[in-house]
């Protein structure tokens, strides 16, 4: 029996003390974010942090972990409440199959928790370690600058609100032709 | 639903049973016969998109009395964004706001059956059925509430799910819909919507599947837990066609938490209570197993000259040739086998009770994944349900369908559980079919003007579908005792294209013949990888194009403007010059190039331009993106942010594939089993600035875009490269060695 | 005169006189600046020659700053008298060498003088370089004039008083520099005479794998092992810890490709050694190899090799608790090389005489160059405690590799994670 601190609860678990973290989050703890990707600490998708520190949770054996507070995405806001960084990633739709995301999120958790000013070059750096295969990486380095500008507007003004967001066209340049008039159609096939 | 007699009820059994109330055309048997299978008549074959297959309104659509719209979809959604965009399109067409809307896709028990989520045809095909059948049913309620109010229709309005008439009375869509209201064949036309009244198809609206992914929600096919659940893992072979030899298993068997250990033949896999025990006896296993290796692969050096020298069954698609001058400049562009590599490996569930077989799958096809696996395990298709749940992207045919292949061979040797199959890392990246290598060889020549007036084209290519489909396109169906060989392979046929997708260019060529030379015998596992042939063809084809334009000193956008008729094709190539400021760009600057690609997908679906601008750095051969842009020609846009984000998610990908990416092998096994094997792009790679526009066409038919930009931007990469170094490199990918060995010292 | 007068005169001639004959001694003239090079002015093969050569002496990791334009210079090398950088070797006119005639360079080379006749800081191995024939010389002078001119001022050195007097850098050449040329050995054939020249000369491998002395010279214990960069440069002489013995043929495919499956992966500062040699000729590794081989022959039988991995232990030791549930599955699986986790009963990070480089690869992991295959391995610097290092790395030892235990392992663990690592 292994005791955790996972989001901030305490758990008795009784995997294996050789099991990663990663399948005791999944199975025991039935939290859905962090992911099996690789299992060999090569991707990302499994990303939590311990301690304030991004980990990769599938290389991780919970015997390491007495005493450490794990945090998971889980612990930033739900989909009725969402926090900063899940705000930014939904208003930047920074998403496309999406398995990657929990893991990214974290990995930004863990620089904007010791740094909301980090540069372009710096918070490219610090996402290095996580991959995305859908090619979303444009609009998650846009989230985790969205996610900062937020955390900074509530950090300053101390409200639980921050700008309103903008229209998601922002990103999206579209010309549109002179509309058709309303007909009958016969799509080509 | 299982009925207690233990068959399957489908819900057309149910259908055809009631003697249901059809109200307009009486087509009788021939709407059975249509309903239960594919057949068209010749009525049926003018009705939109896939209502052609399921012409009865309520195959699509059917509305509670609440009020509350249940849809239904053969497609899937992939994490491409077609659940919202299809929602979007029946919210539209049906004026009740998006989240009334319950979309249920790809279950052979429930949905229509459409095929394969690929090819981009997701829109075309199921969009255009859902908006014509959702204008349809609320014509239909219109002409209900008009008869139950007796005032003519002209004077109603429809507003959030209502109908209502001009004193105020409202009759919202569940008070109208009754019983067989929407069991009604679907009308060859429809009224749509006039796209300048769009309330939402046409807006950027947020996808109904993120906030759960971003929270922790449950979301994927990995997510699901079910009661009595069990942990499966199989142990494949070291290479293709091993034979096991000696196996002793029981030393697993008595692991803790081991409930099963199963051998059939060359099929090997343990199931286990807990996740971790399962994976721990698999090592166990197959460090236990020992195989004798068959396998003989090509040497991967001498690649391309194999599948050359293979024999191939030439067909060709196109010959306009009436004289012309010789061909004088001649190219040969050759790609490798790419890897879909999805982030998640593959994963399904499988679960056997009273003879019935109920399967969770990422597959992409729930249909012939359904049709495959009964006859695998010798089954009627009656008795397996096959629901596709959404696993990570999985660009093409994965190893989604042969994941739930082995989850199906274990449930049904241990009943009543559901068996939770995970494949590992190494075995998606090893046991994947691949986008095949391929080699092209383009010949042309140019007249006086410049124009070109020969034009020679042949492509090389293995069969990029070998998606079940018959049984023997499953892996296990090649380890098991009683199993199927490989089907033969076959082209898939013009227009839409396998090897040959996209080999026809859509410029104005005189002269042309284009030839595809189908290689049967495949030394590697392939099939559909996002955009299948098109990615080389565009490579090679615009290329060549760059080629051509430097023998003449002409401008390389000048030059495909000369050459194109189609005004959306000059539109998108012309938009993404005037976005990315190509008239201005500097024109000798070493190691720093501009590139430009364009193709219209299939020359049917969607129109890409993409220009790039890179850096290659002389010392090392480097390539840097600084920056890229798109511009995008999808016909009627549903959810621009959408089709945004998969026009990015192409460019990046293609990137990805044309600077880092080629399976590696040896004699004997794949050798590229994880990232570090094969590496692919990372942050560091990202560009600057990554825009795209999007030319709108309200009301012209809807356009696959997902595919779209993989030939242009791998093509605007290869110029753009060729135009930094001054060198043209026809052998992807662009790794720095390669690169660095052009430029030399 | 008064005695105390005089006497203050004899002390004064005493200390002076040398000193002066010092100044003269170690004073050296400036070398006329060159114009231009003359387009066209050096033939490929010369060039090409160059790249092949410049890639043997490593010239681009040193000589270019993390993230910098190649060999514009910049690095900080931390030595143990301070900061030095790198200078810019481009032909910039301003700021790099782009106003050095042949004549210059080869001083540079040979003497570690620069064009204005200034000592240069023995960080630049020109104790090696001295070797270097001269038509090897004026193939690198080939290949340097040709690359792209990088306007980069180098930053000043970080060096007190009086090691910031450049001067004093002839005292220690008066008693550590033997300037060249190579020697062939008589009794051995080209080939081994190659890659000693190679070897001793612009490959410089000894500034790495040989200790040095109280001045941070090289002292006579020659490839016998010394830390370096924060790493240590294994011993490869015939006091080389490897489970299995190094071959030419084995060396030869670890410097081709930077792995061996019975050695293990080229990772730390020969991960950009191996990086650069990519371009060199198979004959010069070849002969490097020879070279090597035949320094190393002459090492101990190796342990008897273990047929299998060893059992996990059912122990309570830490170390074995930590090993079986971290390490194992990627480190004994069955897991294809080269990338699979290497054999820890094979790897010259568990057999050799230090522990430090054991210790680093634990902490952050392995990562391959950029976006290319290579060895990939998670750091566990977060995840475990200096105690449970220190555990882990002492249990690996005992338990693969077979030889006496390290000691000082917590004082090798606390300075390794001290440490800054790029």
């Amino acid at each position: 029996m292994i005791e955790l601190d996972v989001n901030g609860r305490t758990h008795q678990v009784t995997a294996d003390p050789d099991t990663p973290l990663l399948y005791v989050l999944r199975d025991d703890l039935e939290l859905n974010g962090a992911k099996f990707g690789c299992g060999l600490g090569q991707c990302g998708a499994c990303t939590v942090l311990v301690d304030g520190i991004a980990t990769l949770s599938c290389v991780t054996p919970i015997l390491l972990l007495a005493g450490r507070q794990i945090t998971t995405v889980e612990a930033l806001g739900t989909a009725a409440k969402p926090g900063p960084l899940q705000r930014a990633f939904v208003e930047e739709q920074a998403a496309q199959c999406g398995y990657c995301t929990a893991g990214m999120m974290m990995r930004a958790q863990a620089l904007l928790q010791q740094n909301l000013f980090a540069s372009e070059e710096e918070i490219r750096a610090h996402m290095e370690p996580n991959l995305c295969r859908c090619g979303t990486h444009f609009r998650i380095l846009r989230a985790i600058r969205r996610a900062a500008k937020i955390m900074l507007g509530e950090h300053s003004a101390g409200q639980s609100r921050a700008e309103p967001s903008p229209p998601l066209e922002s990103n999206t340049d579209i010309t549109r032709r002179p509309a058709h008039s309303e007909r009958r159609e016969r799509p080509e096939r | 639903m299982i009925a207690s007699s233990g068959t399957v009820v489908s819900r057309r059994a149910v259908l055809r049973g009631t003697g249901a109330l059809i109200v307009s055309c009486s087509l009788g048997p021939a709407i059975t016969a249509a309903v239960i299978g594919r057949q068209q008549t010749a009525n049926q074959a003018a009705l939109p998109g896939d209502l052609a297959q399921y012409p009865l309104l309520d195959s699509w659509l059917r509305i509670a009395a609440d009020g509350k719209v249940t849809a239904f979809t053969g497609k899937a959604e992939l994490g491409q964004g077609i659940r919202t965009a299809l929602l979007q399109v029946i919210a539209e067409e049906l004026l009740v706001p998006l989240d009334r809307v319950t979309l249920i896709t790809a279950d052979t028990a429930l949905t229509p059956n459409e095929g394969y989520t690929s090819g981009s045809h997701s829109m075309q095909d199921s969009g255009t059925a859902l908006r014509n059948a959702a204008a349809q049913v609320r014509e239909i309620l219109l002409a209900e509430a008009a008869n139950r109010l007796q005032q003519p229709i002209a004077q109603l309005q429809v507003e959030d799910g209502a109908v209502v008439a001009p004193d105020g009375t409202r009759l919202t869509y569940g008070n109208l819909v009754a019983d067989q209201l929407l069991h009604v064949r679907a009308q060859p036309t429809s009224k749509l919507r006039n796209p300048a009244a769009f309330k939402i198809m046409g807006q950027s609206t947020q996808r109904v599947d993120i906030p759960a992914k971003v929270c922790g929600d449950q979301a994927y096919m990995q997510d699901m837990r079910l009661p009595g659940m069990l942990h499966a893992r199989v142990v494949r072979p070291p290479g293709y066609g091993a034979n096991l030899l000696k196996l002793d298993t029981a030393a697993v068997e008595k692991m803790p938490g081991v409930v099963k250990v199963l051998r059939d033949k060359n099929f090997l896999a343990v199931v286990a209570h807990r996740e971790y025990q399962a994976v721990k006896a698999m090592r166990a296993l197959a460090a236990l197993a020992q195989w004798a290796q068959t396998a003989s692969l090509p040497q991967a050096a001498a690649l391309h000259a194999t599948l050359l020298a293979m024999k191939s069954e030439d067909e060709t698609i196109l010959d306009t040739r009436s004289g012309g001058t010789r061909a004088t400049h001649s190219a040969t562009y050759t790609r490798p086998y790419l890897a879909h590599g999805s982030i998640g490996p593959s994963c399904a569930i499988a679960q056997w009770s009273q003879d019935q077989l109920t399967l969770w799958s990422s597959t992409q096809g729930v249909f012939p994944n359904r049709a495959a696996i009964a006859e695998l395990l010798r089954l009627d298709p009656q008795q397996v349900r096959c629901i596709q749940v959404e696993g990570s992207g999985c660009y093409g045919h994965n190893g989604a369908d042969d994941a739930s292949a082995d989850a199906a061979l274990i449930a049904k040797a241990i009943p009543d559980h559901p068996i939770r199959l995970q494949w590992m890392r190494e075995q998606e990246h090893a046991w994947e079919p691949y986008g095949p290598a391929m080699i092209a060889k383009v010949r042309a020549s140019l007249d006086e003007s410049g124009h070109i007036d020969t034009w020679d084209y042949g492509v090389w290519s293995n069969t990029h579908s070998t998606r079940p489909g018959p049984a023997g396109a499953l892996l296990a169906a090649r380890e098991i005792a009683a199993g199927y060989p490989p089907p033969e392979p076959r082209p898939i046929p013009q227009p839409e294209g396998g090897g040959d997708r996209n080999a026809i260019p859509l410029y104005e060529v005189r002269n042309a013949h284009v030839v595809h030379h189908f290689l049967p015998q495949m030394p590697l596992r392939v099939s559909a990888l996002r955009s299948l042939g098109a990615y080389l063809n565009v490579i090679a084809i615009e290329g060549f194009m760059d080629e051509l334009a430097e023998l003449v000193a002409a401008d390389p956008v000048d030059f495909r403007l000369k050459h194109l008729n189609d005004p959306r094709a000059v539109a998108v190539i012309k938009a993404a010059a005037e976005d990315f400021q190509w008239a201005s760009r500097p024109k000798r600057s070493p190691g720093q190039g501009h590139g430009v690609g364009f193709a219209r997908y299939k020359n049917l679906a969607a129109y890409c331009a993409v220009i790039m601008e890179v850096t290659v750095d002389h010392e090392t051969g480097r390539t840097r993106v600084v920056r890229a842009v798109a511009a995008v020609d999808t016909g009627q846009v549903v959810n621009p942010n959408g089709v945004v984000n998969q026009i990015q998610g192409s460019i990046l990908q293609s990137m990805s594939w044309t600077l880092f990416e080629g399976v590696t092998f040896d004699t004997q096994r794949i050798t590229s089993v994880d990232w570090a094997s094969y590496p692919i792009l990372r942050f560091s790679s990202v560009p600057a600035t990554l825009s795209v526009r999007l030319l709108d066409a309200p009301g012209a038919p809807f356009l696959g875009c997902g595919e779209a930009g993989q030939g242009p931007a791998a093509a605007a990469l290869v110029n753009a490269v060729a135009n930094a170094t001054g060198r043209r490199i026809r052998d992807l990918p662009l790794t720095p060695g390669r690169v660095k060995a052009a430029i030399g010292v | 005169m008064k005695a105390r007068t005089r006497s203050a005169l004899i002390w004064l001639a005493g200390t002076l006189t040398p000193l002066m004959g010092f100044v003269v001694y170690a004073w050296r003239p400036a070398i006329a600046p060159l114009e231009a090079n003359a387009p066209g002015q050096f033939a490929q093969a010369a060039i090409n020659r160059g790249a092949q050569l410049a890639a043997l002496g490593n010239c681009a990791t040193c000589h270019t700053a993390y993230g910098g334009a190649m060999y514009s210079g910049g690095r900080k090398l931390a030595t143990a008298f301070g900061n030095i950088y790198s200078t810019n070797i481009t032909p910039e006119a301003q700021t790099g060498i782009g106003k050095w005639s042949l004549e210059a360079f080869q001083r540079a080379m040979r003497q570690g003088v620069d064009r204005e006749g200034r000592h240069l800081y023995p960080a630049f191995p020109y104790d090696h370089f001295t070797l270097v024939t001269d038509a090897d010389n004026a193939a690198l002078y080939a290949f340097l004039m040709t690359r792209k001119p990088v306007r980069a001022r180098t930053p000043e050195n970080e060096l007190s008083f009086p090691l910031n007097v450049r001067m004093v850098i002839a005292g220690w050449k008066l008693l550590f520099l033997h300037t060249g040329p190579y020697d062939n050995a008589a009794t051995q054939d080209v080939t081994w005479n190659r890659g000693a020249y190679l070897v001793n000369g612009l490959a410089h491998c000894g500034g790495c794998h040989t200790p040095r002395n109280d001045f941070g010279a090289e002292n006579s214990q020659r490839f016998s092992g010394a830390d370096a960069e924060g790493w240590h440069a294994f011993a490869i002489d015939s006091r080389a810890h490897t489970h299995e013995a190094w071959t030419a043929d084995s060396l030869y495919a670890y410097l081709r490709h930077g792995w061996q499956e019975q050695h293990g992966d080229a990772y730390g500062p020969m991960a950009s050694v191996v990086q650069n040699l990519a371009v060199a000729t198979d004959e010069d590794l070849r002969a490097i190899s020879i070279y090597m081989a035949s320094r190393i022959d002459g090492q101990p039988a190796p342990a008897a090799a273990a047929a299998r991995p060893p059992e996990p232990p059912q122990s309570e030791d830490t170390g074995a608790q930590v090993y079986a549930a971290t390490c194992q599955n990627c480190h004994d699986g069955s897991r294809p090389l080269p990338f699979g986790g290497v054999r820890l009963t094979l790897s010259t990070a568990v057999t050799g005489e230090s522990a430090t480089n054991l210790i680093n690869i634990i902490l952050h992991g392995l990562n391959p160059a950029e976006v290319s295959t290579g060895a990939m391995m998670p750091g566990f610097g977060h995840t475990l405690t200096d105690a449970q290092l220190e555990s882990l790395v002492s249990y690996i030892r005992s338990a693969q590799a077979s030889r006496p235990a390290w000691a000082d392992v917590d004082t090798t663990v606390r300075a390794a994670r001290s440490r800054d690592h790029d």
